[in-house]
């Protein structure tokens, strides 16, 4: 036996051990994130005894939910008592908070496929980058086609309408080469000039060459209405918003204090008072004898108002579009025109798109404010048909959950469109 | 020699008015007046037209005409008897109240959230998002009617609060929280000379003045600093200045409380705000924290870490990293997106009128257009209150934009 002691040494590496139950895992995640110090803590369990009372209080009244009783007595006698929702207002009165009160129900069919086409229509410019541009066309096609299904009436009138904007913009195609003013003018003059012949030819053919049944515009209401209101307005507002920020912006003193005051006088009045406009003044502007229907009035006082928001939007991206792109459009021997709309506007509109979703969402929310001025959409038909019946009187939960519901799902799924939209369109590779 | 041609002879043509850079602007600017001029003189005509037709005119008299209304809430003295202008003025002052206490609640809720769905905390910063997300994604006016259902019926009536086996009770024996709206106690002066208003302007005064100063102890804080590079404690000085004179004055003028009692079926006495009120501030104010709360979070996340951390290696303390480096950047971010939100909040304001809250619209473009029948004048008088709110507050912000502009060279 040698007498000489050799240490210990290791030969082979130890396995590695798993980490500390408390620096890994669930524990180590719960430990950073919900309990990591004091104060920490305390706002944990608040936070969490608040979700649990409202999912305790939520619960029940939604699976107790009662969904095929006729009035709110007959619901609260299924209910015995207990906590439950009376969902029946919805299922009975669904066709009232989509359409309005007069709407006729055999004619439900007709804003529905506009409903539908609308997806169609918006597919193409909301994914123009993956749909081929051909499809643009329908979505032309589109508000005279949803015009004639919701409205009804022959369909020469929209049709017209369209020819007449179509034979515009063939003169304005032809005369542009010369001059944009030329251009301008004759294509406005050329449309107004099929309009004027087109009147004759209507007359000529009758009102009932492919009528649908027509639905003065009195009778829309319900979501329906926020829908038409909405889109109308965003569609309509989108260029006269461009015109205004580009005429805030021009050289010419007189063009650009137009435009100065009419948006910073819009600005600066709440909408209703717009809407009292359009309710109680507007008729005095138009010519005697006129009668301009309630909701084309609403129309025009809201397309003004969200107009001027979107031109600030847009005369921000404007302004953050570096001088050199103007330079460099003048250098390239562009004139006023080309230059906005080869190298300036699309630029400018790129980055404003953010701030054109916002304003399109809060206008869409803002269409809710008519039924101050009675009209029934969506809140109006709540608040006046809905909860003053006898059946209904009192069903405040349901209803009003019902509309946060909706307008929810609308407005939150155009800030993610737009967030997605703005995710596509990066070029600066950040 | 060089020989110099003359310049080609200025010869004018008319089509040099569209073709000619020079000229081109005066043409455009020429014809926008003209269409202006003629639009107005159109709408004007048709105005005069139908109001000739209707058998109408342009006229303020009806401001001077008893109203013949009575207003449930009010600021200042008023009756039936009242004029109209009263009545305007009367709604002026309820619009400015809702939003004078729907901007405080508003950035004290706005901050806190914001700063909240910062927070480390995983589940609080997911409870902010969803609050601010729902509520900025659905209209103030749903908001408005949800929570005036939810004070009416889920509040207790004032007949509740009667008899032995009373089924609610008044909260520490001051405070009634009721459907009909909350009764509070009421502070008030019982010294002969301090009676009414007279008590409240004195307290203002005591309070302009402890501003000015807690400003000049603080300015003396700094001159001392900046001469001896030791700052004096001051806390308790600044404290003693705002508080001190106002506790004597309380003392001095005999400041005592009115409390609400219930007589009958009612609560008589302190101070009661209607139902209208509290839910139209209160939703006006969580709807615009919600978009508050994104643009604190905005402004916090715009001072870059970098600032933290070189302000740490300074050696500077965390509350004073706070106050002298992140704080003034991110106010910059901050206040330009708030004032708006206050101007935003002050317009909504109008939709009191749903609740049927007499604010300036309740009442000048409320009642009074429709008992008048004087829309145009009405409205137009309701639209120059509003704008001239608005274009004040952007007045003031843009001196305060020039003010805290970064000084470049």
């Amino acid at each position: 036996m040698s007498d000489t002691t050799t240490s210990f040494v290791r030969t082979e590496m130890l396995p590695e051990q798993e980490p500390p139950a408390s620096q890994s895992g669930a524990i180590k995640w719960i430990r950073d994130n919900l309990f990591s110090d004091v104060l920490n803590s305390i706002l944990t369990l608040i936070a969490i005894y608040i979700i649990f009372q409202i999912v305790t209080g939520v619960w029940p009244w939604i699976s107790n939910g009662v969904w095929n009783t006729s009035s709110l007595a007959e619901c609260r006698e299924v209910l015995d008592g207990a906590t439950g929702g009376c969902f029946s207002v919805l299922t009975e009165r669904w066709n009232q908070l989509l359409f309005g009160f007069k709407y006729p129900p055999e004619e439900y069919w007709r804003p529905i496929v506009a409903f539908i086409l609308l997806f169609a229509a918006a597919a193409p410019v909301m994914f123009i980058m993956f749909l081929p541009k051909k499809l643009l066309v329908f979505t032309a096609i589109y508000p005279f086609l949803a015009f004639w299904l919701i409205w009804g009436g022959t369909i020469l009138t929209p049709v017209f309408a369209a020819v007449g904007l179509v034979v515009g913009y063939l003169v304005y195609a032809n005369l542009v080469r010369n001059s944009f003013a030329a251009g301008f003018f004759g294509g406005i003059a050329a449309a107004f000039v099929t309009w004027w012949i087109s009147g004759f030819i209507t007359a000529a053919i009758g009102p009932d060459f492919m009528a649908l049944e027509a639905v003065p515009s009195r009778d829309m209401g319900g979501f329906m209405l926020n829908m038409i209101l909405g889109v109308v307005c965003v569609s309509l507002s989108l260029p006269i918003g461009i015109v205004l920020a580009l005429g805030r912006q021009s050289d010419m003193p007189l063009i650009k204090w137009i435009c100065v005051v009419f948006i910073e006088f819009i600005r600066g009045v709440p909408l209703i008072t717009l809407l009292f406009v359009a309710n109680v003044v507007l008729a005095y502007f138009f010519p005697p004898g006129s009668s301009i229907d309630l909701i084309l009035r609403v129309i025009i006082m809201i397309t003004a108002f969200s107009s001027a928001y979107i031109a600030e939007v847009i005369r921000g991206g404007l302004a953050a579009l570096p001088k050199g792109q103007y330079e460099a459009a003048d250098s390239l021997g562009l004139d006023y025109p080309q230059a906005m709309r080869l190298i300036i506007l699309p630029q400018a509109l790129k980055i404003s798109i953010p701030g054109i979703v916002n304003v399109a969402v809060g206008l869409f929310k803002d269409t809710t404010l008519v039924s101050v001025i009675s009209m029934f959409d969506l809140v109006g038909m709540i608040r006046g048909p809905i909860l003053a019946s006898t059946e209904w009187n009192g069903v405040y939960w349901e209803l009003w959950s019902f509309a946060v519901v909706l307008f929810f799902v609308v407005c939150y799924g155009i800030s993610q469109y737009s967030q997605w939209l703005e995710r596509q369109l990066a070029t600066d590779h950040r | 020699m060089a020989s110099i041609t003359d310049p080609p002879s200025e010869s004018f043509k008319l089509s040099q008015l569209l073709s000619d850079t020079r000229y081109r602007s005066y043409t455009f600017q020429f014809i926008a007046l003209i269409a202006l001029i003629a639009a107005f003189a159109y709408l004007l005509s048709n105005l005069f037209q139908n109001l000739a037709a209707a058998g109408l005119d342009i006229s303020f008299g009806f401001l001077s005409e008893p109203a013949g209304y009575d207003i449930n809430q009010r600021l200042i003295e008023y009756t039936s008897q009242s004029t109209h202008w009263r009545a305007a003025v009367v709604g002026v002052l309820n619009t400015l109240l809702v939003a004078v206490v729907g901007c405080f609640f508003a950035t004290i809720i706005g901050v806190l959230v914001g700063v909240l769905r910062l927070s480390n905390n995983w589940i609080v910063s997911r409870l902010m998002s969803v609050y601010v997300e729902i509520f900025r994604n659905v209209p103030v006016l749903i908001w408005i009617l949800i929570i005036m259902a939810v004070f009416v019926s889920v509040l207790p009536q004032p007949r509740d609060f009667r008899g032995e086996d009373a089924s609610a009770s008044m909260f520490l024996d001051m405070f009634a929280f009721t459907g009909r709206g909350f009764y509070l106690p009421r502070p008030y002066f019982t010294a002969e000379f301090a009676a009414g208003a007279t008590g409240w302007l004195i307290v203002l005064a005591l309070l302009v003045g402890s501003f000015f100063g807690a400003r000049a102890l603080s300015k003396w804080a700094t001159d001392t600093q900046e001469r001896t590079g030791d700052r004096p404690t001051t806390w308790y000085l600044t404290l003693a200045i705002w508080f001190v004179p106002l506790i004597i004055a309380m003392f001095v003028m005999g400041l005592a409380w009115e409390m609400p009692e219930l007589k009958g079926f009612n609560f008589k006495g302190g101070i009661f705000a209607r139902n209208s009120f509290i839910a139209l501030t209160f939703a006006l104010a969580i709807y615009t924290a919600a978009f508050i709360a994104e643009n604190v979070r905005a402004g916090i996340l715009a001072v870059s870490k970098g600032q933290t951390e070189a302000a740490a290696s300074l050696g500077l303390r965390p509350n004073r990293i706070m106050s002298l480096v992140v704080l003034p950047q991110a106010l910059r971010v901050i206040i330009p997106p708030l004032i708006s939100q206050y101007l935003n909040l002050t317009k909504n304001s109008s939709l009191a009128i749903a609740v049927g809250y007499m604010d300036v619209t309740g009442t000048l473009g409320g009642i009074t257009l429709n008992q008048t029948g004087r829309a145009i004048e009405a409205v137009l008088l309701l639209m120059l209150f509003y704008l001239t709110i608005s274009l004040t507050i952007s007045l003031l912000m843009n001196v305060y934009n020039n003010s805290i502009k970064l000084k470049e060279r």
